[in-house]
């Protein structure tokens, strides 16, 4: 009853004029930002924060949240139609997303991603209001050997991204790690794998490297064959455009999967929502009847990644406000915010301010019915893109691809590493290698190494301590298991064919 | 046959790159004062690239070719995609002399001309209304920056 007063109490917050404007300014910023690529939420956060010192403080948090959260839903659209991810969290989406696009399916895998966006994004919002502050303080059991054991977790996920060999993806999941080692050794300021380039001292930049991956790599593959091959089918009328009922019900498992996982990888500080959408990716393809179809187009692969990082943003306000600690970028720059507007974000806000928390919970429920209504609708309009002859198209993919880039640090040496990474990702593309494996092992790289690192600290180089630890032993015990899923496919296929040669 | 010698080609690749992050990471400290030194994840890492790359060339040796049924690599058409690459890695390096604009618009005709060999007209009336369209959304709409050349966009 008391969550329940405490939501009417924020929605009469929420819903003032005033604050049901700025939520929608919020959200429409955020999708903007979300659909280009480069220009991620945290930038445009910090940029409008000192504008928001003469707001009311409720008011700005709703409208700078509304950025975060709306960035999430924009953040498909190009994966779909052009394989360019507009956030990290939706490299993902690229896999099946732009399948489905090449199949003419462009419309139901927007439709889905805003549908799938829509119900995480409103369950991580039921989580931030129900469960907050009891899963701050099993976050806070999170210690670098569970860590450690997450980002394993989250690596083991590569059984389900490999093709036909898996040693390849294992192959493409070692470069990733490898890659992400590039740059200042974060304990002891040494250089690594910088090749005498101090503008790689900071390491290799997500956005170039997975810009260059799937969208050059892309052009470059389309590229091969000379004139007018019809890359694209397009559906012909409006109600084509939008998922059936029939995808909505293949997709019920993929929305409580999204939503789940999004929300309790999201509470975890410095998991982040690219880690989620990959998990549940994974999750969605281990219980699917037709696993093999992953990869070329099918619509779950879609619906379970973007409710993942959908449900993500509300994960990540658990411990932002309930313990002060951010979970990445854009809430460290959330937290600045509410810092400079004077308020202590800790275990005591919610008491003490509990406008603020509440108009908050209460304006995500809006925005995320208003990013639906504005969403649905766009479908048609931004499907048509596909329409443009491909002498149009790819041009354009590598203009967006060129200006995504160069924008996020205004550096050419940024857009040269896309063009390298163009290269690879093509090869990749030719030798059958899972490009998806090696973005895994460049998410997950740097916070794998920084937390065995700091587990062997701990334990003064004692491996023992990784297995010890309850959480951590039970996260690398389910890791085991699937990592060994496919040599026990692979003895099952086996086991049938023998009993088949022998009737 | 083809995909079984790229199979091969590449795994030789990778493994001569794992014994470089092998050597990279033996020059670094694999204990430091606090712990594990920058040597250690590095080594660690190297030795599986070559552990790996060791299982696919094994693999590619022992499986027979007749069984890869994936399509082959032509060098016609894979040279037209390095053409296409070379073109964009060219245009980068003039975007800092050039700007967007103008390397964009030459990138496109090349694509468009050369590549795919359709109109020289149509290659320049699309490069030019890709460019003005990135100049109108990016740089006066969203004030984003973008690399200008001595005429200043």
């Amino acid at each position: 009853m008391d969550a329940l007063s405490n939501l009417l109490l924020g929605f009469s917050v929420a819903l003032t004029p005033v604050n049901l404007f700025w939520c929608l300014v919020g959200v429409i910023l955020g999708t903007m930002v979300g659909v280009l690529p480069g220009l991620g939420p945290a930038a445009t956060i910090a940029m409008l924060l000192p504008l928001t010192l003469k707001m009311d403080h409720t008011t700005a948090i709703i409208a700078l949240a509304g950025i975060f959260y709306g960035a999430r839903y924009g953040g498909s659209t190009t994966s779909i139609l052009l394989n360019i991810p507009g956030e990290s969290s939706s490299v993902v989406t690229c896999l099946d997303g732009y399948q489905m696009a090449r199949k003419g399916r462009a419309g139901a895998a927007l439709g889905i991603s805003a549908i799938a966006s829509f119900i995480a994004g409103t369950v991580g919002v039921l989580g931030l209001m129900l469960i907050a502050p009891p899963l701050a303080r099993f976050a806070l059991r999170f210690a670098p050997p569970e860590y450690f054991a997450l980002m394993v977790l989250g690596l083991a996920m590569v059984v389900f991204l490999a093709g036909e060999s898996m040693v390849k993806a294992l192959l493409a999941m070692l470069i990733g790690l490898w890659i992400a080692t590039i740059g200042t050794d974060l304990f002891t300021a040494e250089s690594r794998f910088t090749f005498g380039q101090t503008k790689l001292l900071g390491g290799v930049d997500f956005i170039a490297a997975t810009v260059g991956i799937f969208a050059i790599g892309e052009v470059l593959v389309n590229l091969e064959s000379q004139g007018g091959a019809e890359i694209f089918k397009i559906a012909k009328g409006l109600r084509n455009l939008l998922p059936t009922l029939q995808d909505l019900k293949d997709c019920r498992f993929a929305f409580l999967n999204g939503s789940i996982v999004g929300f309790f990888v999201g509470a975890l500080p410095g998991a982040g929502a690219t880690v989620a959408s990959f998990m549940s990716y994974g999750i969605e393809k281990a219980f699917s009847r037709h696993p093999e179809k992953f990869g070329t187009g099918v619509i779950e692969g879609v619906a379970a990644p973007e409710g993942a990082n959908n449900a993500d943003a509300g994960g990540a306000l658990v411990p932002l406000l309930t313990l002060g600690i951010p979970g990445g970028n854009t809430t460290a720059i959330l937290l600045g915010g509410l810092i400079l507007w004077g308020y202590k974000p800790g275990p005591l806000l919610i008491q003490e301010h509990p406008e603020l928390f509440w108009g908050l919970v209460a304006s995500m429920y809006i925005g995320n019915v208003l990013l639906l209504v504005l969403n649905l609708p766009l479908v048609p309009l931004f499907a048509q893109i596909l329409r443009l002859p491909y002498y149009v198209l790819y041009p354009l993919i590598v203009g967006i691809s060129i200006v995504g880039v160069y924008s996020v640090n205004n550096s050419l040496f940024d857009v040269w590493m896309m063009g390298f990474f163009g290269l690879l990702g093509y090869l990749m593309r030719k030798l059958d290698f899972p490009a998806a494996a090696l973005i895994l092992g460049m998410v997950l790289g740097d916070s794998l190494e920084r937390a065995l690192r700091q587990s062997l600290m701990m334990s003064q180089g004692d491996l023992m301590i990784l297995v010890n630890r309850p959480i951590s032993a039970t996260l690398l015990l389910i890791a085991a298991m699937i990592l060994c899923l496919p040599a026990a496919r692979k003895v099952r296929s086996w086991r049938v064919e023998a009993i088949e040669r022998e009737s | 046959m083809m995909r079984n010698k790229g199979n091969l080609v590449s795994a030789t690749c990778l493994a001569v790159f794992g014994v470089y992050v092998i050597s990279v990471a033996s020059k670094l400290a694999y204990v430091s004062e606090v712990g594990p030194g920058p040597g250690f994840f590095p080594l660690w890492l190297g030795i599986g690239l070559v552990s790996f790359a060791a299982c696919l060339i094994f693999a590619s040796l022992a499986s027979p070719a007749n069984q890869d049924k994936a399509d082959p690599i032509t060098w016609k058409t894979t040279g037209r995609a390095l053409a296409g690459w070379l073109a964009l890695m060219l245009a980068i390096a003039l975007l800092g002399r050039l700007g967007f604009a103008l390397s964009f618009v030459l990138l496109t005709i090349f694509f468009i001309v050369a590549l795919d060999r359709r109109p020289v007209l149509l290659a320049v009336g699309v490069g030019v209304g890709l460019a003005v369209a990135f100049q109108l959304i990016f740089v006066t709409a969203l004030d984003v920056s973008l690399p200008t050349g001595f005429w200043g966009f």
